[in-house]
């Protein structure tokens, strides 16, 4: 599908390989999106050698995903683009929730104190694609083994048992390449998938949403405001408003099933409604507009041998909550340390099959999330609406109705519970740092713990001395010993790490998921949990 | 005894998800039956007629605005 770049940053360049026999190659990715694009720079970063194939010359305009949460931006701080999102983007902290023209409540996002980062940021889309681009620029002229093609589209996929066949059509014909493994970012309509005629099953959602993005120099608040049944004219059963750079506002109206979408696609009749919307003298203009429907479905296995899929590619939500860039990140966060090691042989190649389960755990949650949200902005039953304005009424006066109002729950970070992966959890510790869930961030005397957790595996001890080895089976493992007298002014590490126990060791993955803990550990204890972290083994 | 009106149940989401789909596939009738039945069973369970007279103010219409 054809659409305008937003920016032009790899345009077309033929290469040797169009005139010669398939090249094998160790990694390639089809698709530079987001999911795409920190999937690469997280491998080429660690040495492994990527090809990325784009069928684009750059970033689509249209500002789509704009609402990043806080373990994306973790995540991303990690792979070096962080800073720049954060400094870009819109921090915001506070929500409001009408009811036609009465203002139900209102929430704060704000979190605890002592996090390097905010709950969320509003951010459009091609922004963060451009900044990964740009760190990925950097990290090549490091030396990172990363190769970005664009206008190489990749239009059919042979896969064979331990490797894939690719052809790929350019503006000068086209040719095959060979990968040891295959990493599908292709989005939700992935030519990968289709071409391997995989399934992808889910439900429907019957209605439609109009986004239209406006540029203005109102002075509304930073804040997300939303609407049941909105006051203003035509402005469908529920309607948003959010801030986003540049002066651009995301208003977004609900128009239902039945609708014609060239008529309300067409400028004039959006500005009635966003007139409506924002009342008399408002002056802006219309940025980019969209209506889409949605679904919720997920693949039944993100492995299919040496292919695997990552992003919209494998798991579709709808947009309330924003679980689709943001889990799609947590996907490259779970696959690149995996696919790393399998490539350098260090790990087995049943490792990428947690992937797999892990991410579908992820995937199952966040359609589950989604689909309520959905179930609540679209009751499906006359029953579900009665149930539905009855809890908004409710809320207004009645705190405990509030928390049933569900206008999306906003995407928080994955816990692997119970998955193969997991060691022991050896002590009873504070439930959010618990063995699968991704570590909370936390104030040292110097900077913070998540910046001390760079991608590789990882010892914690707090309060506690012991011998570890600095590898396991080939596989690095970093130390930091802290101490809570030394590291813990604020006393946020205790609490997070220790709860009551004086002491912890924790061995950490490198996507920062504790792997196992323990109040104390020996060398043996840790290279069993780390050998069960890379698959190799049950847990004791 | 005051009737709680601060959030009480936990996992909101799966309860109201678990409450409706108790009306999965009934007519209106025979939803209107399922929510009288339901009213009479948590009121035996509340007990309380006081706590119960607080349930009824706070569910009542809310005034019209002006």
């Amino acid at each position: 599908m054809g659409y305008d770049l937003a920016f032009r940053l790899y345009p077309y360049a033929p290469v040797a390989a169009q005139g010669m026999a398939a090249q094998r190659h160790p990694v390639v990715i089809v698709g530079g999106g987001p999911i795409g694009m920190a999937t690469a720079l997280d491998l080429g970063r660690k040495g492994t050698p990527v090809l990325v194939l784009d069928d684009h010359e750059g970033v689509g305009q249209g500002s789509r995903a704009i609402c990043f949460a806080k373990r994306t931006l973790e995540i991303a701080d990690r792979l070096g683009t962080g800073g720049a999102m954060v400094d870009k983007g819109v921090v915001w902290n506070v929500g409001k929730v009408f009811h036609g023209d009465n203002k139900l409540f209102e929430f704060n996002l704000q979190p605890e104190d002592g996090h390097k980062n905010p709950a969320f940021i509003n951010l459009q889309q091609p922004y963060f694609e451009k900044f990964l681009v740009e760190e990925i620029r950097r990290a090549q002229a490091e030396g990172a083994p990363i190769e970005i093609r664009g206008k190489h589209a990749v239009t059919d996929v042979v896969a064979e048992d331990d490797f894939a066949r690719l052809t790929v059509v350019t503006p000068d014909g086209p040719y095959q390449i060979e990968a040891d493994w295959l990493i599908a970012c292709d989005g939700a309509r992935s030519p990968v998938r289709t071409a391997m005629g995989l399934s992808f099953d889910g439900r429907v959602f019957e209605d439609n949403f109009l986004i239209a993005d406006v540029k203005m120099t109102a002075d509304f608040p930073t804040e997300r405001w939303f609407w049941f049944e909105p006051p203003f004219k035509n402005a469908g059963q529920s309607a948003l408003l959010h801030k986003q750079p540049d002066d651009i506002w995301r208003i977004d109206f609900q128009l239902g099933w039945d609708i014609d979408r060239e008529a309300e696609l067409d400028p004039v009749r959006i500005c009635e409604r966003v007139d409506a919307m924002l009342g008399q003298g408002v002056d802006y203009e219309l940025e980019w507009t969209s209506i889409y429907t949605f679904q919720c479905r997920r693949m039944e296995a993100f492995r299919h041998g040496r292919v695997l899929f990552a992003g919209d590619s494998a798991h579709q939500v709808s947009p309330f909550g924003a679980r689709g860039a943001n889990s799609g990140i947590q996907d490259a966060d779970n696959l690149a340390w995996k696919l790393d090691l399998v490539v350098k042989g260090l790990a087995p190649e049943a490792l990428l099959d947690s992937y797999s389960s892990e991410r579908a755990h992820g995937a199952d949650e966040n359609i589950l999330n989604s689909t309520r949200a959905t179930d609540f902005l679209t009751p499906k039953s006359e029953i579900s609406k009665v149930f539905r304005n009855a809890v908004l009424e409710l809320a207004r006066d009645h705190a405990f109705a509030r928390p049933l109002v569900n206008s999306g729950r906003l995407s928080l970070p994955c816990v692997y519970d119970g998955l193969p992966l997991n060691g022991p959890d050896a002590f009873e510790g504070p439930a959010r740092t618990r063995v699968g869930a991704p570590c909370v961030d936390a104030p040292l005397d110097q900077g913070f713990l998540l910046d001390r957790l760079p991608g590789a595996f990882t010892l914690l001890t707090i309060n506690a001395d012991m011998p570890a080895p600095d590898a396991v089976d080939g596989v690095a493992l970093n130390r930091l010993a802290l101490s809570t007298d030394a590291h813990d002014p604020s006393g946020a590490l205790r609490e997070r790490y220790l709860g009551a126990a004086q002491s912890a060791v924790y061995l950490i993955r490198p996507d920062q998921h504790v792997a196992a803990r323990w109040k104390a550990a020996d060398a043996g204890a840790v290279g069993a949990a780390m050998r069960t972290a890379l698959g190799k083994e049950p847990p004791a | 005894m005051t009737l709680i009106l601060t959030p009480n149940i936990p996992d909101p989401d799966g309860f109201y998800d678990e409450l409706l789909a108790l009306h999965d596939g009934l007519s209106k009738e025979e939803s209107d039956a399922l929510n009288a039945r339901l009213i009479l069973v948590l009121g035996n369970h509340i007990g309380d007629r006081d706590v119960l007279r607080q349930a009824f103010e706070a569910a009542k219409p809310p005034p019209e605005d002006g």
